[in-house]
């Protein structure tokens, strides 16, 4: 479904009155909605989002989940337009067999980050409208965990926030993850469970405050054992 | 153009969408680490949907912004001082972002102007620079190396790119400094810093490079200095303190400082 926009004055206040000849124009992108988390811890690595499918003011989905798992040890969490989402989670799913073909071996998570970077510049003058986040281990079973912006730039984390409640999520995972702005207080590594449960705890804090959070959160464990998926309701209005 | 050359062999050719397709602006937030793109914007690249609150909310797409990078020359090599914070809008993306782009183990670059531009093309010029290496058996010098970064981003004038870059290294001629930029400029020089807090930076920089004979420590303190002011003045950067110094024999990095630690050490030898 495409979106028009109105051009009015760049820069001046909406005025509700109609003040004058306004022109139309088709936009290619719109916006979905979506929120997607990643943290990596010692041994794991967790990417969860909610699974609402959104556009303007109406709910197109209650279960659109925004995490696609590429290979045993990553998995990628893309929100933002659905319609690229969709297109760039094939692409490299492609290029995955590919690469698999040719070196008889699957990608490493770092390998992914670094060609999801080119793939996504290699749009740069019409960009795909997806903030994606890669969790997975690296080749030393640790968490690694890979955030990008919608033309490629990235870089490794412990831990990240995508999507349209991201600024929301990224404080208290500053706080609660990373320790921010909290003093004197013992820096404990962060344990599976206690990580699940405050992915939990954030995806209902995001729920609560963003229209376009909700319905539903899917949480993806990337361990050695393999991945294990989880789902948990979350607020549906 | 050299981006579809190099994406081809490796993947489907997209190329043609970006040509045919770009009228459809989508207000794009330019990736800019503090470098306004100027000059050449007559494609409407940077046009904005003046609605988008009308029809519900459609949202802009916001690539990440807001830097100081600075680099000058010594008598013993070349200083190299970044802040790590990148913007999104008026929101923080990372307080955590590499500026410095380790090309080779004796040449830099640094980031300003749009994070992904930055580091695709110093990737690039990372890959030129081993082909030049291993074809002509010997370094790359700086000059050369800052050329073919500006020709290969001069291709691209006009389209958009954000990118103002600095070029450092060690070479036969001793240390090398040049600033390169999307505009299509090329200078070498002796002390450059780019990005929005770039004023700050050269103030404090121009009035501790007095002293004709730097050692290591003070310049490194200097370039360290000049940033956390620029950080303390500038709300597009923060961070932490990036120090990287470039000698004959290559380049190492010297530290990595968060500005609020920075902030207490100033303060307590002040008082």
């Amino acid at each position: 479904m495409f979106v028009t926009q109105v051009y009015g004055d760049n820069g001046k206040m909406k005025e509700y009155h109609y003040t004058g000849p306004v022109e139309h124009r088709f936009s290619p992108y719109s916006f979905n909605g979506g929120t997607v988390l990643a943290v990596a811890g010692e041994d794991f690595a967790i990417v969860a989002s909610d699974t609402r499918l959104s556009e303007g003011y109406s709910i197109h989905s209650r279960d659109s989940p925004k995490c696609y798992k590429l290979t045993d040890t990553t998995v990628i969490g893309c929100s933002g337009f659905h319609g690229d989402c969709l297109t760039l989670t094939k692409i490299i799913d492609a290029r995955l067999k590919m690469y698999k073909h040719s070196n008889n071996k699957c990608m490493t998570s770092g390998a992914i980050a670094a060609m999801l970077s080119t793939i996504l510049y290699g749009r740069r003058f019409f960009p795909y409208y997806v903030y994606n986040i890669i969790g997975g281990l690296d080749e030393e079973g640790k968490g690694a965990v890979y955030s990008f912006d919608p033309v490629g730039s990235y870089q490794r984390d412990t831990y990240k926030a995508g999507g349209s409640a991201s600024a929301m999520l990224q404080p208290l995972l500053d706080n609660q993850i990373g320790f921010k702005n909290m003093e004197g207080v013992q820096h404990l590594p962060l344990s599976q469970e206690k990580a699940v449960q405050l992915v939990k705890d954030v995806f209902i804090s995001a729920a609560e405050r963003d229209v376009y959070t909700g319905d539903a959160l899917r949480i993806c464990i990337v361990t050695k054992d393999g991945i294990k998926e989880e789902t948990v309701p979350l607020r549906k209005d | 153009m050299a981006l579809a050359n190099v994406l081809q062999s490796e993947s489907v050719d997209f190329s043609n969408y970006g040509r045919k397709c770009r009228g459809f602006s989508s207000s794009l937030y330019e990736t800019e680490l503090g470098l306004e793109s100027v000059g050449g914007d007559n494609l409407s690249f940077a046009v904005r949907t003046a609605c988008s609150d009308g029809d519900g909310p459609e949202r802009k797409i916001q690539f990440l912004h807001g830097t100081t990078t600075l680099a000058f020359k010594f008598q013993h090599g070349v200083i190299v001082a970044v802040d790590s914070r990148a913007t999104a809008g008026a929101y923080i993306a990372s307080q955590t972002v590499k500026k410095v782009i380790e090309i080779n183990p004796y040449l830099l670059g640094t980031m300003a102007g749009g994070a992904a531009d930055c580091s695709f093309w110093e990737r690039l010029l990372a890959r030129q620079c081993r082909v030049y290496e291993l074809r002509n058996k010997e370094r790359i010098s700086v000059a050369a190396a800052s050329k073919l970064l500006a020709n290969m981003v001069y291709q691209y004038k006009g389209m958009g790119l954000s990118m103002g870059t600095m070029v450092c290294g060690w070479d036969k001629t001793g240390p090398g400094l040049y600033y390169v930029d999307s505009e299509g400029n090329r200078v070498c020089g002796d002390l450059f810093a780019v990005g929005s807090g770039s004023m700050y930076a050269y103030g404090i920089v121009d009035s501790g490079l007095k002293q004709k004979d730097l050692t290591v420590e003070e310049a490194c303190d200097l370039g360290c200095r000049a940033i956390y002011q620029a950080t303390y003045r500038d709300a597009y950067s923060g961070g932490q303190v990036n120090l990287y110094h470039v000698h004959s024999e290559g380049w190492n990095r010297v530290s990595q400082s968060d500005v609020l630690m920075l902030h207490q050490q100033y303060q307590a030898e002040k008082a």
